[in-house]
């Protein structure tokens, strides 16, 4: 039964990356392309979020902090790039004369890339273990992580002139050179992320067969027990909640990348309650699973908005009652049942 | 079956066995709120020696053992476990310091194998980089087995532990305890909820366990003490009330006072 469970969770891997690599890229016309790219990017999160959520048990509400990081450090590199030799052009109507010190790393694409890994570390690591230590828990730690996802808002709309305030970043040219907006190099990004994001969930699949996946299993289940085994489980649980604060600053870069801007409302609290549906929507217990709730979550939104422009909102809210109320969990939950009845049968 | 292997026993020299006590419980005193639940308690616990702390209820035997293992930290007083000062260690440095700890309702990882909910307890991997680079060698197999068979769950050990019994639970939580490869154990009611065969079996295990490590175990059922106990603590609104063979205990008028005698 183990075996089968792992050659299933094998072929949905496969079958998504046939999907998004060769079926969906030959289907859809350039625009629904981009749009696919778009909802590729959350999926980072999503994936994320399986770890630190479905697994660990850690609800955070503030994926769009990391999410932000990496879509921010990429806006104001291809911005700088853009713009150069001139200041960014918010920078100049908000009469900014010289570039903030804090925007002077994003001159380097190099200093770019260590920043979207490193920043999430820097700012998951820390907070996590001082929090995870106090015992700060489930819905408490919901509670801070959503403040601090509004509260980065509030912090990049009031800096108008060194932030681009609430239109965000746009109008991107070229990255060190090479064209970002015609849709053939949109093409490229495109695959450049699913490929990237094929990586990601097979390491993410890897870690959760290893004795680590179980050990966050334990935790999520009965922590107490684990920490009298032996583990200090706040270094755990910091640990997983920083690859998926990674994974989200991954997204938010190949986010800005593909779709051409960032600006606070991707990465608000709204955005951040947004991303745990996407894991809810899809299974928060399987990675394959979170990934399709990104895709189908995102193409829903885009498409009842087009089709319903009044009231696809309730239809959206409606849609996810609907599914947390019969897939309590998610779309792969529901196939695994599916699956494991007609094994018993 | 095998006895408890002796190789874990280390830093111990010959001579110091059966002199100085495993644990030294020296006035100790938790108040909550004003409340004394353990009030400037002492006792000690000698190598191998299987302890029964009883008492009625609000004696503070659970309070007890939540303070040597961590979880409740002490108004003052101090506990010492060979040459460590526990009052003062976290509840994962206290597990690898050498004592491990029994909660009164099973506490195990219902979602898990009993394979990997022993295999987790399994003390060499403790940290992130070397739980994920973990790999179930034939000597952790062979362990699991071991220990399996100890617990009477070798039968199961790819079951879903949930789906064990009330017992069975138990059981599989005093393997884990046992795979962390404690000195002492602290056993919150081990047979609470168990049958008679089974309440056996349990009392054999504890007599095994106690060849090659100390026990401090709370339990209720006097038959039960009776056949495990070489000495018995009786504990009574948070302090000593008696200590000393189940005979000599059961004879104490102070004891038949409060608690037999009901």
């Amino acid at each position: 039964m183990n075996a089968s469970k792992f050659n299933s969770e094998y072929i949905a891997h496969a079958a998504i990356a046939l999907l998004l690599l060769v079926v969906l890229p030959m289907l859809v016309d350039p625009f629904w392309l981009g749009n696919l790219g778009k909802y590729v990017a959350f999926a980072f999160v999503a994936v994320g979020l399986v770890l630190a959520w479905g697994y660990c048990g850690i609800l955070s509400l503030g994926q769009g902090i990391f999410f932000g990081i990496g879509g921010y450090a990429m806006a104001m590199f291809l911005k700088l790039e853009a713009s150069a030799p001139n200041l960014p052009d918010f920078m100049e109507w908000s009469s900014v004369e010289v570039l903030p010190t804090w925007w002077e790393p994003s001159k380097y694409f190099a200093v770019t890339l260590l920043e979207i890994f490193l920043l999430p570390i820097i700012i998951a690591f820390p907070f996590g273990y001082a929090i995870f230590r106090k015992r700060v828990s489930g819905v408490y730690f919901a509670i801070v992580t959503i403040a601090l996802a509004m509260t980065m808002t509030v912090l990049i709309i009031g800096q108008q002139g060194d932030t681009g305030g609430a239109n965000g970043i746009t109008d991107f040219k070229t990255l060190l050179g090479m064209d970002v907006i015609s849709p053939e190099a949109r093409r490229n990004i495109y695959f450049l992320e699913v490929v990237l994001l094929i990586a990601v969930a097979a390491f993410s699949a890897m870690l959760l067969h290893t004795r680590f996946g179980k050990i966050l299993i334990a935790i999520r289940d009965r922590e107490d027990r684990v920490r009298f085994s032996g583990y200090d489980t706040a270094m755990v649980k910091a640990f997983v909640f920083t690859l998926a604060a990674i994974m989200s600053s991954m997204g938010g870069a190949l986010f800005t990348l593909q779709v051409g801007l960032v600006s606070p409302t991707l990465i608000g609290a709204v955005a951040s309650v947004e991303m745990v549906i996407f894991a809810a929507l899809g299974g928060r217990l399987s990675v394959p699973g979170a990934i399709v709730g990104a895709l189908v979550v995102g193409f829903t939104k885009s498409w009842l908005s087009e089709q319903f422009p009044q009231t696809w909102l309730f239809l959206l809210c409606l849609m996810f009652i609907a599914s947390v109320g019969l897939l309590p969990n998610g779309i792969a939950g529901g196939i695994q049942r599916i699956f494991s009845s007609k094994e018993q049968a | 079956m095998s006895a408890a292997p002796s190789s874990t026993q280390k830093n111990i020299s010959p001579d110091a066995i059966g002199q100085r006590p495993v644990l030294t419980v020296e006035n100790l005193t938790v108040s909550f709120d004003g409340f004394k639940a353990v009030d400037d308690l002492s006792l000690s616990i000698a190598e191998r020696e299987l302890r029964v702390i009883i008492g009625p209820n609000g004696a503070g035997k659970t309070t007890l053992l939540d303070m040597i293992c961590g979880k409740t930290r002490p108004t003052s007083g101090h506990i010492r476990f060979r040459n460590t000062e526990l009052t003062q260690l976290e509840e994962y440095e206290i597990v690898r310091a050498g004592v491990g700890r029994k909660f009164q309702n099973p506490s195990i990882y219902e979602d898990l194998t009993v394979r990997e909910n022993l295999e987790i307890s399994i003390p060499q991997a403790h940290g992130v980089w070397a739980s994920i680079l973990f790999r179930r060698t034939p000597q952790v197999r062979a362990r699991i087995e071991e220990i399996a068979n100890q617990i009477n769950l070798q039968d199961h050990l790819a079951k879903k532990s949930g789906l064990l019994s009330h017992g069975q639970k138990q059981w599989l939580e005093i393997g884990m305890l046992l795979m962390q490869e404690p000195e002492l154990l602290l056993l919150d009611e081990p047979v609470a909820g168990m049958s008679p065969r089974e309440r056996e079996l349990t009392a054999d295990l504890l007599r095994t366990i106690s060849l090659g490590k100390s026990l401090v175990v709370i339990e209720h059922d006097m038959d039960f003490v009776k056949s495990i106990a070489s000495k018995v603590t009786v504990l009574h609104q948070g302090r000593l009330l008696s200590e000393g063979t189940i005979e000599q205990v059961q004879k104490d008028p102070r004891v038949i006072d409060v608690y037999l005698g009901h």
